[in-house]
């Protein structure tokens, strides 16, 4: 097909992050990003099959009205278990700490983060904090559900509610430990000719995940230790009985946890604005609209927190001022949609895995924002709150936007970080199970909510079963859909194909070093002299340009610095 | 409506996409395009407008919800781990079963004695918050009759999935008949009548206005002018508050002597309590001392 004459096949580099040192040392010790989001990958991994696990045993318990499988008790640990794991534990660090990790110094042409140490060390917090939390799991258990509502949490349950808040308030430092990292990189350390506008906009979207980490962690961190306090030692924070307010609570969370949304679902968004000019082999359209809609999505973020308590009895006209700001921050959103879509026009559009991931992402997270509209709406809201409707919506966006952003970007920069290419068809096919596995496990449950099954109900009246059995039947395919790619992936990163430098190609400095990059990421600094995803005036990338390239002359992307 | 539209608009979009600009050649590229400021601004500002239009509408239905009409049903409804107490006005009580009559506005107050439940009937679309340490209030008016389920749909510890029961929905007359089945059901009136003097609050609460508490007479749904110079009205929550934390507001003209009464009264007695003092709605307002703010009062 090419014209070209054949590129010689690629060759390994002899030296790379992975073999610079070896033994157990050189990675618990290491200050390297790469090798520390290899530790997050290793340790999120975990937890996600810890909490998929979890998962697997709510949807068979739900095949039948009676739910035979567990006790109330049991049924209700699994889903606040499964909770707080995929959320504080999976959803929170799967993308910034390991692909943000791996890939802010490298995109923005540094050598490491700007605080390599505080790097580790919000790993090893990360840890201390996830295995606390483990051990209150296996020890007593938790069961306020992952909200921790007062004063169910801290006066009335009989489960490890007290280990499990100092777990995740323990996590909570890492969090803002490598937003803080983020920050002071991106601003500090970009390379020469590295201007703002040019920088990926997965880095833009960890800019603005991490400004939300760092401002709006805290919050949580306070008022888990309020609730703490109160299970620990009595004191009438929430407690109405001790004159406490135990909505005051719900405020407290939710500043924090509505937020914690776009924690999960910002650097997906980042990575998908790195897959669509990819595979589009086209610049991204209205690159400043969608790095504005970023930091537009994590400024209006944190004013739309009592959404979740339309009906709690809060102040009509409060609620109805959240619902209009609720639906502001739909419009950022929107607008990258739109700016993805237009970006496939006029592209070249191949269809490798990632591409496919982001495809599948666009398709889910379009119903997962829409659904968010109809709880937005006071009206509807009334009716479905608090039902299915809502778990089928979020699951919508964390799952369908935020897993399908993690394993495309995976997929996509797995060549990068372990210079071996994954099975393509393999990975094709894994793509597609998990889009119809996850859609059939999760669009029954809109259905559930419509028809007012309430959510957390460890049974249920049997008018609901058919859509449950669907909804179980899903869940076993989405668990064959995401067993592959740990497979396939492990094996590649042994046994794959010889990436090189840049396979696809794309266009980010992470593209011009080597597959796996050196532990000081280039030999010598990279001088920028291109715009984000231009690949017209890239002749480096060995592209057909119809006219020729542009007027610009480029220059050699290695500096002589 | 709106959101299957766009959901087919960018779905059809993307697919359109996906096959007219595939891949041909290995080394292509897409165009030289990289935005258009007259679309950034169209689908910025349409969306924006639908969105607002869409606000605007359930903001409407949601006021008008939590607006209580007037002349409604009033059943109290408790919760408690794991069950529902509800109670219509003459005193008849029902465990986890609610007979209403059709085409009548029914407002439920609600209290929690423990943790927060919520009060959910899918078949009405309606729901509230049952929070301990206040009242809310839901109201709805049922149009067909039948049986239909109600939840509780705010997680609320083990039993969570089995605190529900029915709705029974009745003709006027067969509810009368139903509503007069029970005998011995004691009227929430005389309860709490019987309370008032049992708990001593008669002995500071005379009704002529010279005890050394307020003439309860006519306060509920009136205004009382407080100590501070604020002016509360005096609902449901603002009784219950006085009763458990009576040192919360203060009455103009009076001392903070009132004991409290967190722990000693059951969220039912708290209830009886209220009715009886709705019930003093419309006796006579003695004219010395009743703490209640004259309509003039406020525009000081």
């Amino acid at each position: 097909m090419s014209t070209h004459e054949t590129v010689p096949e690629p060759k390994f580099p002899e030296k790379h992050y992975l073999n610079a040192e070896y033994g157990i040392r050189s990675w618990l010790l290491t200050t390297d990003h790469k090798r520390i989001a290899m530790l997050y990958l290793a340790a999120v991994t975990f937890f996600f099959f810890i909490g998929g696990f979890f998962a697997m045993m709510i949807r068979l318990h739900l095949m039948t009205p009676n739910g035979y499988l567990l006790t109330p008790d049991q049924y209700n640990r699994m889903f606040t278990m499964h909770g707080v794991t995929m959320v504080f534990f999976f959803l929170i660090p799967s993308i910034p700490a390991i692909l943000g990790n791996f890939l802010i110094p490298i995109m923005v042409g540094a050598k490491d983060l700007a605080f390599p140490k505080i790097n580790l060390l919000s790993w090893y917090i990360y840890i201390i904090g996830g295995l606390f939390t483990m051990w209150s799991m296996i020890n007593g258990g938790l069961d306020t559900g992952w909200t921790f509502y007062t004063p169910l949490s801290t006066v009335y349950s009989n489960s490890a509610v007290a280990p499990a808040v100092i777990g995740v308030f323990i996590t909570g430092f890492s969090s803002i430990l490598t937003g803080l990292n983020f920050l002071v990189t991106v601003h500090t350390m970009r390379a020469p000719g590295m201007t703002w506008f040019r920088l990926p906009l997965f880095v833009w979207a960890h800019y603005a995940t991490s400004l939300v980490m760092v401002l709006g962690t805290p919050v949580i961190a306070i008022t888990l230790a309020l609730a703490g306090m109160e299970r620990l030692f009595g004191l009438g924070f929430f407690n109405p009985a001790m004159g406490g307010d135990p909505i005051l609570f719900q405020h407290l969370f939710w500043f924090y946890s509505h937020p914690a949304v776009y924690i999960m679902i910002l650097p997906a968004m980042g990575v998908i604005s790195e897959l669509i000019p990819t595979f589009a082999r086209k610049q991204l359209f209205g690159y400043h609209f969608v790095a504005a809609a970023s930091l537009a999505i994590a400024v209006i973020g944190f004013l739309v927190w009592t959404h979740h308590m339309f009906l709690t009895g809060q102040s009509t006209y409060a609620a109805v001022a959240f619902s209009f700001l609720t639906f502001v921050v739909a419009i950022p959103s929107a607008i990258k949609v739109f700016n993805w879509t237009a970006t496939l026009f006029g592209g070249s559009i191949s269809f490798d895995t990632p591409m496919l991931y982001a495809f599948g992402f666009l398709g889910l997270f379009l119903i997962g924002g829409l659904t968010g509209l109809f709880l937005g709406c006071l009206g509807i809201d009334m009716n479905i709150h608090d039902t299915y409707f809502v778990v089928a919506h979020f699951h919508y966006i964390m799952v369908g936007g935020a897993v399908m952003g993690y394993l495309g970007g995976l997929h996509f920069w797995w060549p990068k970080i372990t210079g071996r290419m994954y099975p393509e068809w393999l990975a094709r096919i894994a793509a597609f199970t998990l889009f119809i596995g996850f859609n059939f496990t999760f669009f029954p449950q809109f259905l559930l909510g419509v028809m007012g099954m309430p959510r957390r109900y460890h049974m249920y009246p049997p008018e609901f079963q058919i859509y449950n059995v669907m909804s179980t039947a899903g869940a076993s395919i989405l668990a064959v859909g995401y067993l592959l790619p740990m497979i396939y992936l492990t094996w590649a990163a042994f046994y794959g194909k010889v990436a090189g430098e840049n396979p696809w190609p794309a266009t980010g400095l992470e593209w011009k070093t080597q597959s796996p990059p050196l532990t000081e990421n280039f030999e010598v600094t990279p001088v920028v002299t291109w715009e984000a995803y231009d690949f017209r005036n890239r002749p480096d990338l060995g592209l057909d340009v119809p006219g020729g390239s542009g007027p610009r002359i480029v220059a050699p992307a290695h500096g002589d610095d | 409506m709106t959101t299957l539209f766009f959901a087919v608009l960018v779905t059809l979009l993307v697919i359109f996409a996906g096959f007219k600009y595939r891949r041909r050649n290995e080394k292509e590229v897409g165009d030289a395009v990289s935005g258009n400021m007259a679309l950034e601004i169209g689908w910025t500002v349409i969306p924006l407008i639908i969105a607002i239009v869409i606000f605007a509408w359930g903001a409407v239905l949601y006021v008008n919800y939590r607006i209580t009409p007037k002349d409604t049903l009033d059943i109290y409804v408790i919760g408690k781990q794991w069950m529902w107490k509800l109670q219509q006005p003459n005193g008849r009580k029902e465990i986890n079963e609610l007979h209403l009559p059709v085409n009548q506005d029914v407002k439920l107050i609600l209290g929690s004695e423990d943790v927060i439940h919520n009060f959910y009937v899918p078949a009405f679309r309606v729901k509230m918050d049952v929070v301990p340490g206040r009242y809310n209030t839901m109201w709805f008016r049922p149009t067909k009759t039948g049986k239909y389920h109600f939840f509780c749909s705010q997680y609320c510890g083990t039993n969570h999935a089995v605190m529900g029961g029915w709705v029974t929905v009745m003709d006027p007359a067969e509810y009368a008949t139903w509503l007069s089945g029970e005998a011995g059901a004691v009227n929430p009136v005389s309860a709490g009548e019987k309370l008032f003097s049992q708990l001593a609050c008669v002995t500071c609460h005379l009704a002529n206005g010279t005890g050394r508490a307020p003439s309860l007479n006519g306060v509920y749904g009136g205004k009382v002018l407080l100590a501070d110079g604020s002016i509360v009205v005096a609902d449901e929550a603002y009784i219950r508050e006085s009763i458990l934390q009576p040192k919360a507001k203060i009455v103009a003209g009076y001392q903070p002597v009132m004991p409290t009464f967190q722990g000693l009264v059951t969220e039912e007695q708290i209830l009886n309590l209220t009715a009886y003092i709705k019930s003093l709605q419309s006796q006579p307002v003695p004219a010395k001392g009743a703490g209640i703010a004259l309509p003039t009062a406020g525009k000081k």
